[in-house]
This record gives C-alpha cells, sequence and structure tokens, in this order.
C-alpha cells in the first residue's frame, strides 16, 4: 500500500479548482511520507485535460476511451477500479462534488477500500490517516479514522489551497493503458438552467433569506428592505427547495457565486453550500437566532436575533439615519 | 412499479444548538426534536408521485430504534404501502457501508424495480447509502437527482431518464435502465402533508420490525466489526475568526448596524 492517488475533476474542457486543491495537498502529504502522487485522468481520445495537470505529481495515469468523453459514474468506476486494484494506493482522493458523491461510495463497495466523505482535513500520525469532516449542518467537526493502512476520501471544494503550483512541479511519468468499457447508464447531454434576466452575480447589495425565513408571506418584508437599500434578492438552497423564488436567485455551490459590496444573510445558518457562494464579499453581516451558527464565522458583523423583529428594526434606524444626512 | 424508499429518522439540527455528550462521538439528544431526514421526505413524494401515475406499491425501509416508527407511520399516512424497521443492538456503532449492508439484505427480497434515497442524511451529511446500496444490489445508479422521467418519449420500456444537479446550475441528462437506485436532490417536488384520513388508514398498514437474524444479516457484516471506519471525536470546531456581535436590545443592535453600514459608505 503506498502512493496517493488524486482522481482529475474535469467538466467541458475545463479543469475543476478542487483537482488543483486536492493535487497540492495531495503533494504535501506526499512528501511528508515519502510517497509518490498519481494524478488520475479520464478523458476521450485527443483530451487537452492530461496536459493541463502534467507536470503537478509524480505519476500521471492517463486513460483515453470514447466512453469517458463526459462524466459516467460506471465508466469511472470500472476504470479506477482496476487502477485501484493493480496500484494499491494508500490514499484514494476525488471531490465531494456532484462527480465524486456518485462515484465514490459505489466505488467504495466494489473496491473494499473505506470511505470518508466530504473531509475538510487530511493529516497522519501513528494511528494512520486522521480525517476531519464536518457533521450536523456544520455545527460540530469529527474526527474519523480507517480502520485498514489504506482508505479513500472525498474532498470538499476549498477546504485545502490550491497555492503556487509552481511548488508542485515535477516530471511525471506518463502511463496509460487499454480499457474495455461495458455500461448500462448513458450520458446524454447538459442542460443549463432558464435564463430569466436577473443576474445577482453582478449585484452591489445582496440581501439573502434561508430557512430562518419560515413562511412565504414573510419575504415581502424582506423585499421591502431590500428596495430600501437598493439590494438585490438572493436565497440559500431551502427557499429554492420550498418553491419560494426563482433558482436564478440561489447563491451558493449549485446556485450562483456572488461577490457583492454587502451581503446580509437573514435567517441562514451559513451550510458551507451556501457560504461557498459568497466568500468574495466585502462586507458580510448575519442576522441568525442561534449564536452558534456557522454564518457567524465567516461574517464581519452580526446580530442574535429573530429577523421578523430585527428587520423592521434596522429599516427604521437606517431611514433615521438618512433623514438625519 | 416496486418502488423502495430508505429514509432515516434525523434530529432537526438547523436552528437548535447541537452539544457533544459525555462519550465525546455523539451528540445529546434529550432537547432535540426528530423527523424524517429533508431529501428521504422529498424521495418518498417522488415514490408516491410516480406510483399514482404508473400503479404499484412504495415499500419503505429504515434502520432505527423503536421511535423511527413514527417517521415510518407518517410515510404509511401520506400514502406508502408498507413498512420495514431493521432494530438490532448488533447494528450499534454501523458505519455507512455496514449500514448500506442491512438495508441492502432488507430490500434484495422485495425485488425493486426502483430504490429512491435522499441525497444525503442532515445529521452526518455523508451522501452515501445509494451508491453503496447499488453496489450491492448489482444495480446501475444515479446521485442528485433533480428531475426524474419514467416512460419517456422515445425511451425503451425499462429505460428512464434522469437530470442529475451538478454545480452551479447545471444539469446533467441521463438514461438509466430499470431497475436502478436513484438519490433525490431536495426541490424535485414539493411534498404533501398526510391527511387525517391517510393517517387513519396508516395504522392497519404493515409495519414490519426485523432483527439482524430475521433480515438475514450477518453479524460481522455490521456493527464495529462490518465498518471500515470509526469515529473518533466529536468537537466544537474553532472557528479562526468570528463576526463582532453587536449587543443590545434589537433596537441598539440594529442602531448600530445601520451606523456601520453607513460609516462603510453601504447605504
Amino acid at each position: 500500500m503506498s502512493g496517493i492517488l488524486v482522481l482529475v475533476e474535469h467538466l467541458r474542457g475545463e479543469v475543476r479548482d478542487v483537482t488543483y486543491e486536492m493535487l497540492a495537498k495531495a503533494g504535501s502529504l506526499g512528501a511528508a511520507l515519502k510517497q509518490p502522487v498519481s494524478a488520475v485522468v479520464l478523458e476521450a481520445p485527443g483530451g487537452v485535460t492530461a496536459g493541463k495537470v502534467a507536470g503537478l505529481c509524480d505519476n500521471l495515469i492517463g486513460i483515453e476511451d470514447a466512453g469517458l468523453k463526459d462524466f459516467n459514474a460506471e465508466a469511472y468506476q470500472q476504470v479506477l477500479g482496476d487502477i485501484i486494484s493493480s496500484e494499491k494506493p494508500s490514499l484514494v482522493m476525488m471531490a465531494h462534488s456532484a462527480l465524486g458523491v456518485d462515484l465514490a461510495p459505489s466505488l467504495a463497495a466494489k473496491t473494499g477500500m473505506p470511505l470518508v466523505s466530504d473531509v475538510i482535513g487530511i493529516s497522519r500520525d501513528d494511528k494512520g490517516f486522521l480525517l476531519t469532516r464536518q457533521m450536523y449542518a456544520g455545527k460540530l467537526n469529527a474526527d474519523w479514522r480507517f480502520k485498514s493502512e489504506s482508505g479513500m476520501v472525498t474532498v470538499r471544494a476549498a477546504a485545502f489551497k490550491a497555492g503556487d503550483l509552481n511548488g508542485l512541479k515535477r516530471e511525471s511519468k506518463h502511463a496509460s493503458r487499454a480499457i474495455q468499457l461495458s455500461l448500462r447508464r448513458k450520458f446524454l447531454g447538459y442542460e443549463e438552467a432558464p435564463s430569466t434576466g436577473v443576474d445577482i452575480t453582478k449585484a452591489t447589495s445582496i440581501v439573502a433569506v434561508g430557512r430562518g425565513i419560515k413562511e412565504q408571506k414573510n419575504l415581502a418584508l424582506v423585499e421591502q428592505f431590500a428596495k430600501r437599500i437598493g439590494a438585490e434578492v438572493g436565497c440559500s438552497r431551502p427557499v429554492i427547495d420550498a418553491g419560494w423564488m426563482g433558482k436564478e436567485r440561489q447563491i451558493g455551490s449549485s446556485g450562483k457565486t456572488v461577490k457583492p459590496k454587502l451581503y446580509v444573510g437573514l435567517g441562514i445558518s451559513g451550510a458551507f453550500q451556501h457560504t461557498a457562494g459568497i466568500k468574495a464579499a466585502e462586507t458580510i453581516v448575519a442576522i441568525n437566532k442561534d449564536p452558534n451558527a456557522p454564518i457567524f464565522s465567516i461574517a464581519h458583523f452580526g446580530i442574535v436575533g429573530d429577523i421578523m423583529k430585527v428587520l423592521p428594526a434596522l429599516e427604521a434606524k437606517i431611514v433615521e439615519l438618512r433623514a438625519r444626512a | 412499479m416496486e418502488i423502495v424508499v430508505c429514509c432515516k429518522r434525523v434530529p432537526d439540527t438547523s436552528e437548535a444548538e447541537v452539544a457533544v455528550d459525555t462519550s465525546g462521538r455523539d451528540i445529546r439528544r434529550e432537547r432535540l426534536a426528530f423527523t424524517i431526514n429533508e431529501s428521504d421526505n422529498y424521495a418518498l413524494e417522488e415514490a408516491l408521485l410516480i406510483k399514482e401515475k404508473l400503479g404499484g406499491a412504495v415499500t419503505l425501509v429504515s434502520i432505527g430504534p423503536k421511535e423511527a416508527d413514527d417517521v415510518l407511520r407518517m410515510g404509511l399516512a401520506k400514502g406508502a404501502d408498507k413498512a420495514v424497521r431493521l432494530t438490532d443492538d448488533k447494528f450499534a456503532e454501523s458505519d455507512a457501508m455496514a449500514r448500506a449492508r442491512i438495508l441492502a439484505r432488507a430490500i434484495a427480497p422485495l425485488k425493486p424495480d426502483l430504490v429512491l434515497c435522499g441525497s444525503q442524511a442532515s445529521d452526518d451529511g455523508e451522501a452515501q447509502t445509494g451508491g453503496i446500496l447499488a453496489e450491492l444490489l448489482g444495480l446501475p445508479h444515479a446521485a442528485y437527482v433533480a428531475k426524474l422521467s419514467l416512460r419517456h418519449d422515445g425511451l425503451s420500456g425499462s429505460a428512464f431518464k434522469v437530470w442529475r444537479e451538478l454545480e452551479g446550475g447545471l444539469l446533467e441528462v441521463l438514461e438509466l435502465p430499470l431497475p436502478a437506485v436513484v438519490t433525490v436532490q431536495t426541490g424535485i417536488n414539493q411534498p404533501r402533508y398526510a391527511s387525517i384520513m391517510g393517517i387513519k388508514r396508516a395504522q392497519a398498514k404493515e409495519l414490519k420490525v426485523l432483527d439482524a437474524a430475521a433480515a438475514g444479516v450477518a453479524p460481522g457484516d455490521v456493527g464495529t466489526q462490518g465498518s471500515g471506519t470509526a469515529l473518533e471525536k466529536l468537537f466544537v470546531p474553532v472557528t479562526e475568526s468570528h463576526a463582532e456581535i453587536l449587543q443590545g436590545d434589537v433596537n441598539e443592535a440594529s442602531g448600530k448596524l445601520a451606523q456601520i453600514l453607513k460609516e462603510r459608505g453601504l447605504l
């Protein structure tokens, strides 16, 4: 059991950022453990992805097949299963993304490797790998262990820093192998969400609302407040799931990434799926009734309280300040 | 159409404070409310919608203590036909792989056309059950499904189409043959509430309770022995930074915030 295997995630010709973050983490782990880092690239013949990560790992395992043009969990599972059984890596890393979540659990079951998913920390001590992940919507962290020498992880985006990739530069040995795919699942295509004209990625101020809004009728108060300060209204996933706002207003990993001067989060607990989309906001304000809500760890200013009480008071104070000016 | 829905009873911690218990490996549960896992509730609704369109039966499967019967009874009240609850002291400390083995043992004899799971549990956030289950049952699968269409135009009898939710709102469209395992995203439908009539009818529906032996689960496949991973320690994360919490009553705190926003030129 030796070596760290990183699955390179790419979509429509673009290597996803999380791949570089994993390669950087694998590079530092590999150096400490004196284990080589292998990057696995699965793509169509003539693909450009392997070239983008060549030089950022010790071994580049590139597999080209027409069946690998677009992601297919079944195809990836067959190919990676073979690579894992021949390479016997001590650690397999893939992203905790729509790709990794579709692939890792069945691959773990097939290979018999233990899987710890959605990790935000990986270290190693005399007991082996120590994997840190969040539980209870980010309110607690948990340390996990593999009970064997080797295991598999899915890695949360932005948990590790890609840093200076030049520091990773090395000679990559290239390897390839022939494969034979047999697939039940068929990729048909991609669909973009329909555009409605609202583009919250361009807003300079955003008032975002989450689960804490409780009822659809309470949105009127939020909209009025947003209008008062000239902000666009955004939301986290539960508001979309309830059907109260259009998908184009969703902020987070499955929605939009925004970079306003001011972001005000109302009744948003701060699950990483949402905060992934607001990291670039200049001033982050959170209003939440749970003082331990994770949103307060990334916000600059906060009020602990019920949004239905705070919002009218805040609006009144703003009107008062403006009248004095 | 025989449909199985996996559902988990979880603590609702979205707006509650969560504390670690004395074991250091679990949370204090006494003050928490419990409910069906959110995405499992959407999976259940999807199963009921399919049944209403194509006929068949919906079976609920859950691992859990006696209290999990509340979740199963509510599912039966909404329209599921029968339920299986798996419980045994031997299941304690089972990891995701071991729990999927338990579910697979109970599901395989039902020979379902479709197995629906929630995309992830809100307590552990692992998002592993559906994928492992598919492999154990020898079925194809798709995770993070935001839309599903059976008997779609132009597809052969057993094929169906799913739309997987990728990052940034992009959807990936796939065709799968039945039988298959699908994990369902929240928002795929609007889950119904149980009717008074449904709640009455649910009392007469079958709710089977199976232990390890009855389900055919080998003791070595579950619990600590059957788990390849172990939770070592649960702890409150130390955050690098924290918001400046504006103190005082609602008016005072709001006044401070308004002043800060004004000084920063944000109003």
